[in-house]
């Protein structure tokens, strides 16, 4: 411990003590009109501001002399993969811990209260479509920001058919992904010929037009106020109670992951997916050893599209009431970041990534005012140390034996 | 016999620059055929227009399969549409897909010859595994004929230089082309890498039958490996003919070396 740095820390605990002084010093109460001082808290900002920069640098350190001894070393293996990544690959290991959390999550609804049972509901919920924003945003590389509108339009299906036309919700399930898919196309079609920041910006104008649409058009969806009542699903001829509905919903949702897990797997590991992956790394080059891009990226938008329209199903189907709010540019942010913080192209990473986003604010609720603080602190360190996301992908790459013609193990 | 490719009063345009103008050139089968000129002389934009990447402003350019006989034009087909052609292209950059492994790589280049879609991916039918089954055991050919097959399970970007440039004459190849376009596949080369490509190249035309179309400025291989070689500078065609008859060239020597001038 030098002096150095100690004085840094020193300044980075002033920093912090100016930063945070609005919100942890100045309390107004509003109801006796008076404003309250907590000069304690500016203490305890500053010393864990002191403690915390020390911290911070020893990561710091820790992580790049770590990488830098790893460099000079040339081994004949590809890439080192790390421990963590290793024993989730272990059939020893991996076996039993997937049976155990198989029990778990089939007890759970049991276990604990409905409270809980509702927001894993809707973790899941975003599992789903943290899953298909993959295909596109991990997998293919294209940066989609509008795909809360995806969601939208699965959400509105369900309510709408079933205003109308008293479509049933099993029935609404796949027309939800189908014209999920359909909407798809319609945004493919412009965005094929941008890349990167370009097809951003324009994605996220679809899905900025997808909710306008839905705002304004009064006679259509309703507008602001929404769609109200919507049922829940039902299964067979049995009536459910409000807990009962949620259980099943619960196991719905469970299948569905189940179901997007194994698809989106498959096609990775498939030539569609090796093509999305070559669009990824280098489009002309793709494209010039004979891929068709277009189909390419536009096969990418509808896998990863009809996801969030099923998922956008069940979201009615649990909430029982939608309206655009609901499906805002922040939705899209969020399950952008599920991908981005879960691990990019990953899937047991995005898993992750979405009970992280979506359970942490929920049981963040106790630090009450400070809960999206915290958040984002999570967020930010998240992004410093790992920057690959929570479990960056370690791809499946075939590996060639002489004699035996494919053995998928993990590399 | 007629000629394979066939390039007829090519030009063009970038808005007033002209960087091919009225280009003629024709490639028999089985040649090896050499593209060089000067810095910025248009050699190729004369590739990305053949492979369409650049849409010409003008000419024509023909394709002729040496199995089917049967001509195709080439202007305003998609570089996809090319490569299904049979014209294959290599890059003056490399550009390999780094983060898939070298007989990834490879498999990239036999999708336009297979054909399972998003069905087949998710159910993984008989058809579907026999089929991925040959796209690894044809790509591993094509890795052991160029002789990386000891790189097949390493990532793209941790090859030595050499056999990423290799690697993208490899790639090529698995499209099953019948005419291989390259980029300067010595560029930044030592010399015995350059006398393996040399050897290499000359392999690809004897035991392949596939017809050869480079540009490069290493004029020791040029000229060693060349059956004709055409000139260009400033978008024209300034010379062509044999190795022997371009060295004595007074106009090609005047483009790369300048001319004296007389004080």
């Amino acid at each position: 411990m030098t002096l150095g740095e100690i004085k840094k820390s020193l300044l980075a605990a002033a920093w912090f003590m100016f930063l945070t002084f609005p919100v942890m010093v100045i309390k107004v109460n509003t109801i006796q009109k008076t404003v309250e001082w907590h000069w304690e808290r500016l203490l305890y900002v500053a010393v864990g501001g002191f403690v915390f920069s020390f911290l911070w640098r020893y990561f710091l350190r820790r992580k790049q002399g770590g990488r830098r001894s790893a460099a000079p070393v040339e081994t004949d293996e590809p890439e080192a993969v790390p421990a963590f990544q290793r024993l989730i690959h272990d059939r020893r290991f991996s076996m039993p811990a997937l049976v155990v959390l198989g029990l778990f999550v089939l007890v759970f609804p049991y276990l604990f209260s409905m409270y809980q049972v509702n927001i894993m509901t809707t973790a899941l919920i975003y599992v789903v479509t943290g899953l298909g924003l993959n295909v596109v945003v991990g997998v293919a590389g294209l940066l989609h920001l509008g795909y809360a509108a995806f969601y939208a339009v699965g959400a509105y299906t369900y309510a709408l058919l079933n205003l109308h036309f008293g479509v049933s919700f099993w029935l609404a399930l796949p027309i939800g992904a189908a014209l999920g898919s359909v909407f798809a196309v319609i945004l493919g079609f412009p965005v094929l010929r941008l890349r990167g920041d370009y097809l951003a910006i324009v994605t996220l104008g679809f899905g900025e037009i997808i909710r306008l649409v839905l705002e304004n058009w009064n006679d259509f969806s309703y507008g602001p106020s929404g769609i109200a009542n919507i049922p829940r699903p039902k299964f067979l001829w049995f009536d459910f109670s409000l807990e009962q509905s949620a259980v099943f919903i619960y196991f719905l949702m469970l299948a569905m992951v189940l179901l997007t897990v194994f698809v989106t797997n498959r096609l990775k590991d498939s030539r569609i997916g090796r093509a999305w992956i070559a669009l990824r790394e280098d489009e002309v080059a793709c494209q010039a050893m004979g891929i068709d891009i277009a189909r390419t990226k536009l096969s990418a938008f509808v896998m990863g599209s009809a996801w969030a329209g099923m998922a956008g199903v069940v979201f009615a189907a649990k909430t029982t009431f939608i309206n655009p709010a609901s499906f805002t540019l922040w939705e899209s942010i969020v399950i952008l970041c599920i991908v981005v913080l879960g691990g990019m192209g990953s899937i047991l990473g995005v898993i992750l990534g979405a009970l992280v986003l979506i359970l942490l604010p929920e049981y963040l609720r106790a630090f009450s005012e400070y809960r999206m603080l915290i958040f984002g602190v999570v967020l930010v360190v998240m992004m410093v140390f790992r920057p690959g996301g929570i479990l960056s992908e370690v791809r499946r790459t075939y590996q060639f034996k002489e004699g035996l013609s494919k053995d998928g193990s993990l590399s | 016999m007629q000629p394979i490719l066939e390039i007829r009063n090519l030009c063009m345009d970038f808005g007033g620059l002209r960087a091919i103008d009225t280009l003629d050139l024709h490639i028999g089968q089985g040649e090896i055929v050499a593209l060089i000129g000067p810095n910025g002389a248009g050699k190729t934009t004369v590739f990305n227009c053949l492979t369409g990447i650049y849409k010409p402003t003008g000419g024509e350019m023909l394709a002729r399969s040496p199995k089917s006989q049967e001509a195709r034009r080439l202007n305003g087909l998609k570089p996809n549409q090319v490569t299904e052609n049979g014209l294959a292209r290599t890059f003056q950059n490399i550009r390999l897909f780094g983060s898939m492994t070298v007989l990834e790589n490879i498999m990239i280049g036999r999708h336009c010859r297979t054909s399972a879609g998003i069905g087949g991916a998710i159910v993984r039918n008989r058809a579907t595994r026999e089929e991925e089954k040959r796209i690894v055991q044809d790509s591993y050919d094509v890795l052991k004929k160029i002789g990386l097959a000891r790189y097949v399970n390493e990532y793209a970007k941790n090859l030595p230089y050499g056999a990423q440039r290799r690697l993208e004459i490899a790639r090529a190849m698995a499209t099953d082309p019948f005419l291989l376009l390259l980029d300067e596949p010595a560029a930044g080369m030592n010399p015995q890498e350059t006398d393996e490509l040399n050897e290499l190249i000359i392999g690809i035309r004897e035991e392949e039958g596939i017809t050869i179309f480079l540009i490069e400025h290493d004029m020791k291989l040029v000229m060693s490996l060349s059956d004709r070689i055409y000139v260009v500078d400033y978008g024209k065609k300034i010379a062509e003919g044999r190795p022997e008859e371009i060295k004595r060239n007074p106009a090609v020597i005047k483009a790369y070396l300048g001319e004296e001038v007389d004080a």
